[in-house]
């Protein structure tokens, strides 16, 4: 009550001091742990063992290396891509839904969104272990004879993390396509538009920031992504997370895997950053109530 | 037109199959005789629930996480909610930097911030610590606390603050009194959120853990990775039942903020 002077101010404005005292635990908190840990990690990446881009060096150059950032990106675009095909003729159901069909679509989206990552990653193993339900599908309706290895593959990998990611797609492009008045529609039809011309030209330009903006938050969240991969993945086909993990914990080469989350970090900044004008996570978080 | 809609209805639905089918199936194996996870579960059991909490591992972890979660609803929606004000009530340029600062939790990957905090703890000894969790778990949980409370807040008509103050009340006191009273369901929303954001946080939970400081997600990603026993239905059966009981109550705060935005309106 002692900081009450500061929140004198004239009219509906905060002074200066007031707002300064409001943010300072918020960008104490940034800086301390978040900032500061981040920017000295990636220090050490260039300075050790003496300053140098050798580091930096290995992980382009080396091809074990090389390929699991190739690895990385290609897993990051198919996941990207399966989630937005499978995700937006759910948004566009949900968006076009009323009354209990409209709550059940979004109970649908949202349980999986609010339930452990682990807990979904178990369920995955579970299904696609040698004797799991999967195989056993396959078997019964003769598509083969003896189990498939399923379980630590890409594949896996592909599928229980695009089953992760796919309500960052849903939600956004729900929040764009549920502001369509009906009328558009009809208005559209009455202009002598088909039912596809008027998807192409009316609903997909209005969904179009919905789709770009789930898109890169399914892309960079996929990109370091660390539990699905790590349970389900094989150990010869790492990603980045993966390989920042083992480099941290196993090899103990600090320098090498602070280059790793170096590389990581930046390209991720860069691409928000590039997209910054689109990339609204505020709006396109407006709607998930 | 009419075979395009079922068409499309045919996909939405298979769709929806893929999102529930995993989780539908692991949730009745929690209640399986058996030693390993099998679909259809045979027989029924509460046995698992039994191990998991009579085991003192999985107690502890439970217990330890329950703590960080509640700490971490707590400051982030202190924190969050004190920035939040001064970003609607005029911020200007520090209220820049704030928006473009609260995108970085988002986007960098989770592993990077552990890693970085990992080595960070170990140097200012807070590694293993419950304020070193709360912290890493108050970043990763603040901007989805913020979007909810600056949904309410900037719904208050500031003009209320200004008729108290012309009455004699100091900005807290209108604040305490006025504003804070319409957003509190937001706020205890952002915060249920957080708590939820903290329980479940695995990735740097996986890099922060000791032998014996483990969180309930470092538990489950060990055992999961060993040998996948039936307690992991169980504690997911618990996760859920939890999951949908502050959702709800989430949701219900959220009603009561909308109906009192509309009091205040009118």
């Amino acid at each position: 009550m002692s900081a009450a002077g500061f929140f004198e101010a004239d009219g509906r404005r905060l002074s200066r001091g007031g707002i300064m005292l409001l943010m300072a635990p918020f960008f104490a908190l940034i800086l301390f742990a978040f900032l500061y840990p981040l920017l000295s990690l990636i220090s050490i990446s260039f300075l050790e063992p003496a300053p140098t881009l050798d580091n930096y060096q290995r992980v382009f150059e080396n091809p074990v290396y090389a390929r699991v950032l190739m690895r990385t990106l290609r897993i990051a675009v198919l996941v990207t891509l399966l989630s937005l095909a499978l995700s937006f003729p759910v948004a566009l159901a949900m968006a076009h839904a009323r009354g209990p069909k409209a709550v059940f679509l979004a109970a649908c989206v949202l349980l999986p969104f609010w339930s452990s990552v682990l807990v979904r990653t178990a369920a995955w193993a579970v299904l696609l272990q040698r004797n799991g339900l999967i195989n056993q599908g396959l078997q019964a309706i003769g598509l083969t004879s003896e189990p498939l290895r399923l379980l630590y593959t890409q594949g896996a990998v592909v599928i229980a993390m695009t089953h992760v990611l796919m309500p960052f797609m849903v939600l956004p492009i729900y929040g764009a396509l549920r502001n369509i008045p009906p009328d558009y529609g009809r208005a559209a039809a009455i202009c002598g538009a088909g039912p596809l011309r008027a998807f192409w030209e009316v609903t997909l330009p209005i969904a179009m920031p919905g789709v770009i903006g789930g898109s890169i938050l399914v892309f960079l969240t996929a990109l370091g992504f660390f539990i699905t991969p790590a349970l389900l993945g094989s150990p010869q086909e790492m990603m980045i997370a993966t390989l920042i993990s083992q480099q941290m914990r196993e090899i103990l080469d600090w320098p090498f895997a602070a280059a790793l989350v170096g590389v990581l970090t930046l390209f991720v900044t860069a691409v928000t950053l590039a997209f910054s004008r689109v990339f609204r996570f505020d709006r396109m978080m407006g709607g998930h109530t | 037109m009419n075979a395009r809609t079922l068409l499309l209805n045919a996909y939405v639905y298979a769709v929806l199959a893929f999102i529930l089918v995993p989780i539908l199936i692991i949730l009745p194996m929690a209640f399986s005789e058996t030693q390993y996870l099998t679909f259809p579960p045979q027989g029924f059991t509460l046995r698992w629930f039994e191990e998991f909490f009579n085991n003192r591992r999985w107690m502890d972890a439970t217990w330890f996480s329950l703590r960080i979660a509640a700490l971490t609803a707590v400051s982030t929606a202190i924190i969050g909610t004190m920035a939040t004000y001064a970003l609607v009530r005029g911020a200007g340029s520090l209220g820049t930097i704030f928006q473009a600062l609260l995108i970085g939790p988002i986007v960098v990957p989770h592993i990077a911030l552990a890693v970085a905090l990992y080595l960070f703890f170990q140097q200012s000894g807070l590694s293993g610590t419950t304020i070193g969790y709360v912290l890493a778990h108050t970043i990763i949980a603040l901007p989805f606390t913020v979007f909810t409370v600056s949904a309410a807040l900037s719904s208050v008509d500031p003009a209320l603050e200004d008729a108290a103050m012309s009455c004699g009340a100091t900005r807290f006191t209108a604040f305490r009194l006025i504003t804070l009273p319409i957003i509190l369901p937001n706020v205890i929303s952002g915060a249920l959120f957080a708590f939820i954001i903290s329980f479940d946080e695995p990735v740097i939970a996986f890099f922060l853990a000791g032998i014996r400081d483990k969180t309930l997600p470092r538990m489950m990603f060990d055992d999961i990775e060993q040998n996948l026993t039936p307690v992991i239905p169980a504690i997911a059966v618990l996760l859920t039942v939890l999951s949908i009981s502050v959702l709800l109550g989430a949701a219900i705060l959220r009603r009561i903020a909308a109906r009192n935005a509309v009091t205040v309106d009118t």
